[in-house]
């Protein structure tokens, strides 16, 4: 047993903080807007130029106008704005967004994360990977232990291109949670999932981390 | 004179020719200028340099251009969704140039806004910083950080997608169909943008116009097809 999915989206969700604008990647992230706590009021922001990202249209509403950056059809709330890619990009790189939760295919000990591409395979681009990682004011990576191969995921250093350097503040796996605030360069495991244990954490780890 | 075309073709007469750079406006396939995009395929302009967030899907959108391989190279963030890309790019057939999406739509902002470089910390360390000029600047907490120098990017033509335009070439644009095409406009040395509908000048509020007429050259009202990637939607409870 470990976490699904969702419940790593609602861990993720227990990270939010009332006021707080967020930028959720696409995937797992995504699955965070379902478990926004009661009483927390964030805005989400998609960076293809929307402040206050609605839940999806019903059948027959929907709006080609109005997508999110998945390209999924979405709606308004009423606090919603509309602006263009540049203003977006001015929140997210200006440090005016809170926290970004991304995907990711590898992060490393000291908060390096990879998600853009595979050499020698398709590349199918960075969008707006980089300019979040390198601009939000917190980011947390959430994405499965290992792959499909059951190789960890999480690494002493990254073998795939980069996204962005020492940049990751948190790490969210099936698996449990690892922190690296408060001036810490090391990640400490924080939280273990469910029917987990601390001996199969260790041997899916790579990379070098703080247990106790 | 007239800003007013009557045929996406007509829109762009006298103006496209092998070689140029051509900005389009649009995410995924969320504000892209349908019309324009098939009057330039049908303008025969070919090794065209295309700059814009994404390549479009198989047959549509800028899809179209690679079909019918008039597209050298591609300036994009994000190129995922298109078959045809793909075997064209890793066939050695086509160009690319990744950028990171804030990036791309600041170069084309500081292109269009007569500033030839800026330095940015996105990319820093990465494969994108490489060749680049790095230089170190003190944050808000005198610590010294790192960025990289990116460079405006300017346009022989924009061709791009608004909601509602009139005859001086003030645009308004939809929800998020707006995205990079702001910036597209003051980037090219030629813009010429496909509006839902034409208003009668002075039915826009001025104080609600996204786009500027001085911005746009060429204007014409065309009907999209509007497709859409990804359909979600939520049951009625």
């Amino acid at each position: 047993m470990s976490w699904t999915r969702d419940d790593m989206a609602a861990r993720a969700a227990k990270e939010l903080e009332d006021g707080f604008y967020v930028n959720l990647g696409i995937g797992i992230p995504t699955l965070v807007a379902n478990h926004i706590p009661e009483g927390v009021d964030v805005t989400l922001q998609s960076e293809n130029g929307m402040l206050g990202m609605g839940p999806f249209p019903y059948a027959g509403e929907e709006d080609a106008d109005l997508i999110n950056a998945g390209k999924q059809t979405i709606t308004t709330l009423p606090k919603s704005s509309f602006f263009d890619s540049a203003t977006s990009f001015a929140m997210i790189r200006g440090g005016h967004i809170d926290l970004s939760i991304l995907g990711a295919m590898e992060v490393a000990e000291n908060g390096d994360i990879a998600n853009w591409m595979i050499p020698g395979k398709m590349v199918k681009g960075m969008g707006g990977a980089m300019d979040l990682v390198a601009g939000v004011k917190r980011c947390i990576a959430l994405f499965d232990h290992t792959n499909k191969r059951g190789e960890s995921k999480f690494l002493k250093e990254c073998t795939l291109p980069l996204t962005g350097q020492n940049c990751i503040d948190m790490v969210i796996t099936d698996l449990g949670v690892f922190n690296r605030e408060g001036g810490q360069n090391r990640f400490r495991l924080t939280e273990i999932a469910n029917g987990v244990s601390l001996d199969e954490i260790k041997a899916k780890t790579k990379a070098d981390i703080v247990y106790e | 004179m007239s800003k007013v075309y009557k045929t996406a073709s007509e829109a762009l007469s006298g103006i496209c020719h092998d070689g140029m750079t051509v900005m389009s406006g649009g995410f995924g396939l969320c504000g892209i200028p349908e019309n324009l995009i098939g009057a330039l395929r049908d303008s025969g302009a070919k090794n065209l340099t295309a700059i814009s967030n994404n390549a479009g899907v198989d047959g549509f959108g800028l899809g179209l251009l690679l079909e019918t391989r008039q597209i050298k190279k591609m300036v994009s963030s994000y190129v995922g969704e298109n078959k045809e890309f793909e075997r064209q790019y890793l066939g050695g057939e086509l160009e690319l140039e990744f950028n990171p999406q804030g990036t791309l739509a600041e170069r084309i902002r500081a292109g269009g806004a007569g500033i030839p470089g800026f330095y940015t910390k996105t990319g820093v360390g990465t494969l994108i910083a490489e060749g680049k000029e790095h230089k170190e600047f003190p944050n808000e907490n005198g610590d010294i950080e790192t960025y990289i120098m990116e460079t405006g990017l300017k346009a022989d033509l924009s061709i791009i997608k608004a909601w509602k335009g009139d005859a001086a070439g003030n645009l308004v644009f939809k929800a998020t169909a707006r995205n990079f095409s702001p910036m597209m406009a003051m980037a090219g040395k030629i813009t010429v943008a496909e509006v839902d509908e034409i208003v009668p000048i002075g039915s826009l509020d001025p104080n609600f116009i996204h786009t500027p007429g001085v911005f746009v050259q060429r204007i014409v009202e065309a009907k999209c097809e509007k497709r859409i990637e990804q359909l979600t939607v939520r049951e009625k409870v």
